[in-house]
């Protein structure tokens, strides 16, 4: 259970400028298992947000409580999986994903790596460096890494943002298949509407300057969910109404 | 044939016929043919000199070189990595760097007398600074998410270095330790003209004082170029594992 609590961020401006306020009263709870996902406008400090839930960078008020303790610093029981390329090139992708588990015995390590090569469909290229593979392997192998070390949540920055259109789609459907079947918490944060109404139970809409939370809205669509249902459209143009973005392009 | 072996395979032909025609129209009866080279190189070997310079040489570099790299190595990691001592060593470092390691032959003199820890010191003070500066730039440059990422799984500052550091950097290391050997090598011929009594630096200097054989002199700077090439390949191999490729353009 994640609960964030009146949260701000306010960075001092350099040399007598004024200082920025990045974040300003942001509410948010994520109950165990839910699939929440955080979007907003580039710049509306969503992943800042994230970087402060993880423990990566302090907020300047207001509190982050993960199981009712507040959280003092990045911890193995919450795994961020990176925007950019995380995975380590000096790594083979099975060592990739055994990189958290090195404590558990070889046995206990060798089983766990297989299965979530298995999981995220990387069979065949357990021996493989990171450069021989394509984005969205990469990406996999992120993914496989942070699930390894069984994380009670798991917090994604962005995770497809770099991959093309069809992987994109691809990932979505693999990471909801994965959700299920491993029941994790995950807070997601992307500035694509479409995905977060594909993958969310709830998405959280946020607005820029500063960056605070506008809207949550619950998403009851049944899985696996229909690109073309009317109720499915209906929460996306929510969404973007919300943003206070218009539907159509050009001028009339 | 194949282009690579033929092109540059001409241009030494083409070298050695202007060579030995230069000499010969010089009518010089100091400077060498190259036939007088080959037959230097051959009374070198039948003297049991060849062997004994270039063993002496290498024994320097090698002790030299691996003394810089141990030391270097971890220095520059920890130097990178820990601000404060960053802040404090690097202007001493910065002042010790620009002096030629041939400024310090008086010096080495001093200290070690004419004997082989004299040019030791002087190959490791060439390669230290080389290798020290690399380590602490890779450090400064390494990717953020990687020690975040590593972090976030719950490292001990040990492994951080071991797992993370240390291989994100070796690339970089491995680049500088060719740029070191390489100026070890130059080092140590102009340290045996001067602080010894054997090796390849004291065989020229020797052949010509001795009694002006510029054959053996010259013999001896083939035997230098050649040895130089050859430890050139070897840290180049170093280039291949597959750890390290990432690290390197796929170019070569």
């Amino acid at each position: 259970m994640i609960s964030v609590r009146d949260l701000g961020l306010t960075f001092l401006g350099k040399r007598g400028a004024p200082p920025i306020e990045v974040l300003r009263s942001v509410n948010l709870e994520v109950l165990p298992g839910q699939f929440v996902c955080i979007v907003g406008p580039s710049g509306c400090g969503k992943t800042t947000l994230l970087n402060i839930i993880t423990g990566f960078l302090k907020q300047s008020a207001g509190d982050v409580l993960v199981q009712g303790a507040p959280v003092k610093g990045p911890d193995p029981r919450r795994i961020f999986v990176f925007q950019d390329n995380g995975v380590f090139p000096w790594l083979t992708v099975e060592q990739n994903i055994g990189f958290g588990i090195a404590r558990r015995s070889l046995q206990e390590q060798r089983e766990i790596v297989h299965r979530y090569v298995q999981m995220v469909g990387l069979t065949g290229f357990e021996k493989a460096y990171p450069r021989e593979l394509s984005g969205g392997m990469r990406q996999r192998v992120e993914i496989a890494r942070a699930l390894a070390p069984n994380p009670e949540i798991i917090y994604m920055d962005e995770p497809f943002g770099a991959l093309d259109f069809i992987t994109r789609l691809k990932m979505r459907a693999d990471l909801t298949r994965i959700w299920q079947e491993e029941k994790k918490t995950i807070l997601f944060v992307t500035h694509d509407i479409e995905e977060s109404v594909q993958l969310a139970d709830r998405v959280v809409v946020m607005s820029s300057r500063p960056g605070t939370i506008r809207k949550q809205i619950r998403i009851e669509l049944p899985r696996p969910r229909d690109l073309d249902s009317p109720e499915y459209l209906d929460v996306r143009d929510e969404i973007f109404r919300t943003i206070g973005m218009s539907l159509k392009v050009g001028v009339g | 044939m194949k282009k690579s072996i033929l092109l540059p395979l001409s241009v030494l032909v083409a070298v050695y016929f202007l060579w030995d025609g230069a000499v010969l129209l010089s009518k010089s009866d100091i400077f060498p043919r190259p036939s007088q080279v080959f037959f230097a190189i051959v009374e070198l070997i039948q003297r049991g000199l060849l062997l004994k310079y270039v063993v002496a040489s290498l024994f320097r570099v090698s002790v030299g070189f691996v003394l810089a790299v141990l030391i270097g190595v971890p220095l520059g990691l920890l130097l990178g990595w820990f601000r404060s001592a960053f802040l404090a060593f690097n202007p001493l470092i910065q002042i010790l760097r620009p002096i030629s390691p041939i400024a310090w032959i008086p010096i080495a003199i001093l200290w070690f007398k004419v004997d082989d820890r004299a040019p030791i010191f002087l190959i490791f003070l060439s390669s230290l600074f080389p290798i020290t500066v690399t380590a602490i730039a890779a450090v400064q440059n390494i990717q953020p998410v990687y020690v975040r990422a590593a972090q976030n799984f719950g490292v001990t500052r040990i492994d951080l270095f071991k797992r993370v550091i240390f291989p994100a950097c070796l690339p970089q290391i491995i680049t500088s330790l060719r740029i070191s050997l390489g100026i070890a090598w130059l080092v140590v011929v102009a340290a045996e003209m001067i602080a010894v009594n054997s090796g390849l630096g004291y065989l020229i200097i020797d052949a010509r004082n001795a009694g002006k054989r510029y054959d053996l002199v010259v013999a001896g700077m083939l035997m230098i170029g050649l040895i130089g090439l050859l430890l050139d390949l070897l840290v180049r191999s170093l280039e291949r594992f597959e750890e390290v490729k990432w690290g390197y353009s796929e170019r070569s």
